[in-house]
């Protein structure tokens, strides 16, 4: 349970906040993320924020992948 | 799109999946929880491409499955009621409940609006005062926040007429009720993404504590389940078990607190009642008392009539993962997705469902 | 004239004469609908195609069309299907009382730039007017007469084991298109319908092939539901590889937020083919000059093995089985 899509805040006003992504865009609520800035990006389940996405993890795991890609074709 | 394309890359799949050949030696069997986590491994075959000493099995959390069929009737009872507007998820119009579902009573006249956000229900209690607004409340930990959040914006905004219909459960404790019933051997635990958004990663160390199961907490793409399966596997040959998140961009060990902190101010847990699975003590929730006035069971007069529950579903097994669909002599045949008998097939991320779309282990 | 359809429009009365004159056969000029007959009488010899459909979109303006285009584009679509070069269209509406002549008049112009487009007359019709509450606005229902040229042989049941699957283009951007102006799921996008007459397209097909053996458009249902047809009437099984499906991010993305699958998204503006492989190439490039082919793409094959099913292999290199569409697509929050 629990389909939550990455999303970019573009502008905040009040608890909600404008987002996009892929070029689509819709109003969602933050009253699960109060620390939200314009910016982040956040998931997004069922048109609330849930957690700011931490970018620099998602960096991290996708250089883990490629190093175990690289890994792995040498052997 | 950011931060979802990535994450099904190809070429970056082949790497993962070339380790845990490499890695898996001992014969294991995980389950992934979450109905989610079905839907993605199912989608993209991600049983074919495991090795043969990995066997994956599929768990109860599927929010719609587990929906006791007495609470549907009650759901289906006030969709019948006069001046009512029922607005639900999608996910729960065609489950079918003892003698009807809301998409049956839709065809018969009963006003059912699908939406996809409380936010949209609010809208839809503002914009008709004079009917009443029942939203049902589905799913777990990631959605009863955000139900939470709804019932304080409607006393901000004066919203007299919105009521919730609470049926959201919580999943530790269930995990608990699977593994002390000793039904299913389980070596891992694919454990849910979004719902340890919200809680964090604490809630499962009582797995790998008390019972010896490693535990990783996964994303939904499918580079992220390889990788949660690698660390398993990585756990199992070195004879771990503790909780670890592969979900490091979306979940926190903290989890996230202002939610907590919402479900624990409008919400109490209790007792309640999973479908195939029984009454599990502390896994429902229900609204406080100084938010008894949101509470559609208190506000309406419902008379469900009594519950049936169709014969020869085995549903309740198949959720506690001790059958699959292809044991239930109903799969395929006199239960599909146009006529489903139980809640399995019917849901999206029911295992009978992801199984008669995406070809079960076809291919595998 | 009034400015909102009133029930005496559709009565057979002055008003209603009032509104065929001003409001349609003004609009639609063409000598056989302006004898005002009760039947075009025509010449034909060859063999014809003929089909008929209705139309009940709702919102009937949606981003990029009306139920307008979309009534000529599925008939002359339809047709197209079956190789055939549309001539003649009926066109019949059910107005719901209430309805505002200006919204009315759009759609007839609508209808008159498309069906110019297509290179059709619409040579018959009919007006009723009934009760609000007893249509959702406007319906529209439509028949369509069109002569397949010699030597073309299209049928659903003539898919053979190693034809190669050609798509005209992007998926599931009529659906999303008109999703978005649903209430309770709203979200803002730039999509538009890709609606759209591909009698021209079929037949600079044909040109460089007359030996295509299916043609059919993905309407509702998506292309998953359509080449599940086709794998059944065949009685053969189609792969396709998902990385080969064109879709536009915003379809992708709307998609992913309301947990839809874009091969069960609606598409009117598109179609499937499946041809000889050694005329693929020839037919691709054909497609890919006209205007509504330029994202063409050949998307996979088809075997003999598991007849009646469609298999896709992910990105992940593993094959599943797409099925057709069950019910309606319902958006999911699990």
């Amino acid at each position: 349970m629990c389909l939550a899509i990455p999303v970019l805040i573009k502008s905040i006003k009040n608890k909600e906040a404008e987002v996009e992504i892929g070029g689509i865009t819709r109003r969602i609520s933050l009253w699960l993320t109060p620390e939200a800035r314009v910016g982040d990006y956040a998931l997004v389940h069922t048109g609330y924020a849930i957690n700011i996405l931490n970018q620099e993890e998602a960096e991290e795991t996708l250089r883990l992948f490629e190093e175990i890609a690289k890994a792995e074709e040498k052997s | 799109m950011k931060f979802i394309t990535e994450f099904r890359r190809s070429e970056l799949a082949e790497g993962l999946v070339s380790q845990i050949h490499r890695e898996s030696k001992t014969p294991v069997r995980f389950m992934e929880f979450c109905g989610g986590h079905t839907v993605t491994i199912f989608r993209y075959g991600i049983r074919q491409v495991l090795p043969k000493t990995i066997e994956m099995v599929s768990g109860p959390g599927c929010p719609v499955c587990v929906t006791a069929n007495a609470d549907l009737d009650k759901a289906i009872a006030l969709s019948q009621t006069l001046e009512v507007i029922i607005a639900t998820f999608g996910d729960m119009i065609k489950v079918p409940g003892s003698r009807s579902s809301l998409q049956k009573e839709k065809a018969n006249g009963a006003e059912i609006r699908i939406v996809y956000s409380t936010m949209d229900a609010l809208q839809i209690a503002e914009d008709n005062p004079d009917k009443s607004v029942i939203f049902l409340g589905v799913g777990f930990e990631t959605t009863a926040p955000t139900i939470a959040a709804s019932i304080l914006q409607a006393e901000e905004r004066g919203i007299k007429n919105y009521y919730i219909l609470s049926m959201h459960k919580l999943c530790p404790p269930v995990i608990r009720a699977l593994l002390d019933s000793g039904e299913v051997k389980l070596h891992g635990l694919i454990c849910p993404g979004h719902v340890s958004t919200i809680i964090g990663s604490h809630p499962w160390e009582f797995i790998a504590r008390d019972y010896g199961i490693p535990c990783v907490v996964s994303g939904f793409e499918p580079l992220d389940i390889l990788q949660c399966v690698d660390m398993l596997v990585a756990q199992i040959e070195k004879g771990e078990s503790k909780v670890e998140i592969a979900y490091r961009r979306g979940v926190r060990p903290e989890g996230n607190r202002e939610a907590l902190k919402l479900i624990e101010q409008v919400f109490e847990p209790y007792p309640t009642e999973w479908r195939g699975i029984g009454e599990v003590p502390n896994s429902g929730l229900r609204l406080r008392k100084e938010y008894k006035s949101f509470d559609a069971e208190l506000a309406f007069d419902i008379n469900p009539r009594p519950t049936y529950e169709p014969k020869d579903c085995i549903c309740g097994d198949i959720l506690r993962g001790v059958k699959t669909p292809a044991d239930c002599k109903l799969f395929s045949k006199a239960c599909t997705p146009e006529y489903p008998v139980g809640p399995c097939m019917v849901s999206s991320e029911g295992s009978c469902s992801a199984y008669y779309l995406y070809g079960g282990n076809f291919g595998g | 004239m009034e400015d909102k359809i009133l029930l005496a429009h559709g009565s057979g009365g002055r008003l209603a004469h009032e509104l065929v004159e001003k409001s349609f056969v003004k609009a639609l000029a063409n000598p056989l609908l302006a004898k005002f007959d009760d039947s075009a009488v025509m010449d034909f010899s060859g063999k014809l195609a003929f089909t008929t459909d209705s139309y009940v979109v709702s919102p009937i303006f949606f981003p990029g069309g009306d139920i307008g285009r979309l009534a000529i584009c599925g008939t002359v679509n339809d047709l197209a299907m079956s190789g055939a070069k549309s001539l003649y269209l009926s066109l019949s509406f059910i107005i719901e009382e209430g309805l505002p002549q200006d919204e009315l008049n759009k759609i007839v112009d609508s209808v008159q730039k498309t069906a110019q487009e297509a290179g059709v007359e619409i040579v018959t019709g009919d007006t009723k007017v009934v009760n609000r509450g007893s249509a959702d606005k406007l319906f529209i229902n439509t028949a369509g007469i069109g002569i397949i040229p010699e030597g073309v042989l299209v049928s659903g049941s003539k898919a053979s084991p190693g034809d190669k699957v050609i798509l005209s283009g992007t998926i599931g951007d009529h659906g999303i298109a008109v999703l978005s102006q649903r209430e309770g799921l709203s979200f803002s996008t730039q999509l538009e319908s890709d609606c759209a007459p591909l009698g021209v397209l079929v037949a600079k097909m044909v040109k460089a092939s007359p030996a295509i053996h299916c043609l059919r458009d993905p309407t509702r249902g998506g292309l998953a539901t359509t080449l599940n047809e086709l794998a059944k009437q065949s009685k053969v099984s189609i792969r396709i590889e998902e990385e080969k499906i064109p879709v536009q991010e915003e379809v992708l993305a709307a998609c992913e937020l309301l947990g839809f699958d874009p091969l069960y998204v609606a598409n009117e503006g598109k179609l499937v083919a499946i041809v000889p492989a050694k005329d693929a190439d020839k037919i691709l490039k054909a497609m890919r000059e006209n205007h509504y082919g330029t994202g063409a793409a050949i998307i996979g094959e088809v075997k003999a093995e598991h007849p009646g099913r469609v298999v896709m292999k992910t990105c992940l290199g593993a094959s599943r089985i797409v099925d057709m569409l069950v019910g309606d697509l319902l958006p999911r929050i699990c």
